[in-house]
């Protein structure tokens, strides 16, 4: 198995809104423990720890990317 | 402080090597260091025959609060050694592990054990009593010496042995031994004197340990708090040890001060806080420590070997630095006498080096992950913990994530020179590598444990074919083949069968296919095992060219003569 990254969201935009209203009236501290939680919850959906390991090294790579461009790692 | 325990002394006899009366004959073995790791190995030594001779700086057991928790396959080695009884009837079973996250119990678990085995999990039991049996039983033994309050003051080796110098009151003095066994701790002095590089890592973190003596009503569990009320921020380990005495961990942090933070008048609070009533305790014993993870490049250096923590150290979580520094002693010392023995060539101890090494990596990583869970070394890490003992509470998967520290389990080395690759297809985890599992079985007509029965020698167990008369006349050959390197076994069904095969070999009853099935084992599996119990090889059939070339892989004889004095190392 490998990490999906073509589209698979059945209803992207339904997707999205629910993961920012999850996050409505929470401080940065709380919204950080969701973000955990969520984590957790997700990764123990996909069990495989290759796919898990692709997903971590591109959010991985793409943080490290941004911080060479400039911005505040 | 208040005491349940007095230790003993052990009287210092001035050595006659002060008075010119040496000894002609190098010592076969020179132990330095009387704790637990140095007494297993005399103990093991002793029951394959050689003399050892054992040096400790001290003349006492271990004082204070060290190890607690001793895990099964420890226990099992002690028991081949011939002390697992006085440890585990003085000890304290516990099953329940209880975990508290904040004000709430996060979950618990339960290690009850499947049934069929001699052993539990786990027993606890304070450090100075164990090593109080292991000492009863060296001395019951009555071939070794021990020399207490000489100490280890200088150590140099040549081709053919190794020199130690040791000090006493009376003066210093010389000995000469073929090899040495440094089992002196986390402080090594014998590293030191060889000048080897002690890497690793140390945990920004301090602990405050304490021995507390009460009639408590805590009931017989492992309890580990996690940033609880009455330690806000921290962690806090409850034990219960032998004789009504608990243990308590308290996770401080970098910042605090061990001198201040051992101040009975600073202990006794962070106590009452945790009882959380006015109940009376003893304290017996405080202590803050740091803890760190380390290890040798190698374990062997010439003539001079290292095990336990003078090999490796561990944080405590996870319970990992006694039990694996036992296990040392049980892969080296059937090794080693081999050796002295001439019956291997040298290079078997290679193969010691490589297997503990491959134990210790792996005991690093588990209380590394353990330590890293507790003391969490960045703000996302501990956000990420914090979320792992909330849903905990609710979810089982996130159960699996908490680490307290993990069960101390022995290593398979699955990639043990020692070991021949199956060419057959077995299930289970007992795979040529990994130490044979337990079972009860009936020998002589009464019960016994399968693992008391063995050990010590190479033993070749053949689990009976349907017919008896093939059983019988396969043993037969295979006696005549292998009887002198190994000691060969047949597992019956039947107590008539075992009757029927005992003229031939020795013969186990395994009426209810315990052991079959541990052993994933069918009609005519041959399995063969090491001195210290673990597989080496296993076939589904028997072929003496097979086995002899696994016999001879297991003693380290790398042509084809038997005679390791002969032989090639590799
Ligand atoms: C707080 C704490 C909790 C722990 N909990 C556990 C646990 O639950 N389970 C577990 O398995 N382990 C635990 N451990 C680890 C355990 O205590 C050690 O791994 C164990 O004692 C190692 O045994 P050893 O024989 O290698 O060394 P030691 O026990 O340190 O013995 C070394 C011996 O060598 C002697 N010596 C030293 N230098 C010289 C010299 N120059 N000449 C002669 N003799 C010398 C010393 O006097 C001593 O007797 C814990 C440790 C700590 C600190």
């Amino acid at each position: 198995m490998t990490l999906t990254t073509a589209p698979n969201l059945a209803q992207p935009d339904d997707f999205y809104q629910s993961l920012i209203d999850a996050h409505a009236g929470l401080d940065d501290g709380q919204s950080t423990l969701l973000n955990a939680r969520l984590v957790l919850l997700l990764s123990n959906h996909i069990g495989d720890l290759a796919v898990l390991r692709e997903a971590l090294a591109i959010a991985r790579a793409g943080v490290d990317d941004r911080s060479e461009g400039g911005l505040d790692p | 402080m208040a005491t349940t325990y007095r230790a003993p002394s052990f009287d210092y006899v001035r050595p006659p090597e002060l008075d010119g009366g040496a000894r002609g004959s190098p010592h076969p073995v020179i132990i330095v260091g009387a704790g637990p790791v140095g007494l297993a190995c005399a103990i093991d030594l002793t029951l394959q025959g050689v003399d050892v001779l054992v040096l400790d700086d001290n003349n006492t057991v271990s004082t204070g609060s060290r190890a607690i928790c001793y895990a099964k396959r420890t226990l099992e080695i002690l028991d081949r050694l011939g002390c697992g009884d006085p440890v585990v009837d003085r000890g304290i079973g516990w099953r329940i592990g209880k975990v508290f996250h904040r004000d709430r119990l996060a979950y618990q678990f339960d290690l009850l054990p499947e049934s069929g085995h001699r052993r539990p999990a786990f027993v606890n039991l304070q450090q100075y009593h164990l090593e109080e049996a292991m000492l009863e039983r060296l001395l019951e033994l009555g071939r070794a010496e021990v020399r207490w309050r000489n100490r280890v003051c200088g150590i140099s080796q040549d081709a053919d042995g190794v020199t130690v110098r040791v000090a006493t009151a009376d003066g210093e003095y010389d000995l000469r031994a073929a090899y040495v066994i440094a089992c002196d701790g986390a402080r090594s002095a014998v590293r030191d004197f060889l000048g080897l590089e002690w890497k690793g890592q140390v945990f920004r973190d301090r602990f405050l340990i304490a021995d507390v003596h009460m009639q408590g009503d805590f009931p017989t569990e492992r309890w580990f708090w996690f940033d609880p009320p009455f330690h806000r921020n921290q962690s806090v380990l409850l034990h219960r040890q032998a004789d009504d005495v608990w243990r308590i961990d308290f996770q401080l942090g970098w910042d605090a001060d061990p001198e201040e933070e051992k101040k009975p008048e600073n202990v006794i609070p962070r106590i009452r806080a945790m009882l959380g009533d006015d109940r009376p305790f003893e304290l017996q014993w405080v202590s803050v420590y740091t803890f760190q993870c380390r290890r040798l490049d190698r374990f062997l250096h010439g003539r001079v070997i290292f095990a336990g923590d003078a090999a490796h150290q561990v944080s405590p979580f996870g319970a990992r630095g006694a039990n694996s520094g036992i296990q040392d002693a049980d892969n080296l010392c059937w090794k080693l006498a081999r050796v002295l023995g001439g019956k291997s060539p040298p290079s078997l101890l290679e193969s010691y080096d490589r297997e503990r090494v491959e134990a210790a990596d792996e005991n690093i990583l588990n209380s590394t992950r353990a330590t890293d869970f507790i003391t969490p070394k960045s703000a996302m890490s501990r956000v990420f913990r914090d979320a792992v003992l909330d849903l905990a509470r609710d979810h089982p998967f996130a159960r699996r994530l908490v680490n307290s520290g993990r069960l101390s389990l022995p290593t398979s080395h699955r990639d043990s020179a020692l070991s021949t690759p199956d060419s057959a297809t077995f299930a289970g985890t007992m795979v040529p590598g990994a130490p044979s599992a337990d079972a009860p079985v009936r020998y002589g007509g009464r019960p016994r444990w399968w693992l008391d029965l063995i050990g010590g020698r190479c033993e070749l167990v053949l689990f009976a074919h349907d017919s008896a008369q093939t059983t019988v006349a396969e043993v037969r050959e295979m006696s005549r083949q292998h009887a002198e390197t190994a000691r060969i076994w047949v597992v019956a069904r039947t107590e008539a069968d075992a009757d029927s095969l005992g003229a031939v070999a020795n013969a186990v009853v395994d009426a209810d296919g315990i052991l079959a099935q541990r052993f994933d084992a069918k009609p005519g599996t041959l399995y063969l095992l090491r001195p210290d119990q673990h597989v080496a090889a296993r076939w589904r059939a028997w072929k003496p060219a097979a086995v002899e070339g696994a016999l001879r892989r297991v003693y380290g004889i790398e042509d084809d003569t038997h005679d390791g004095t002969q032989s090639r190392a590799a």
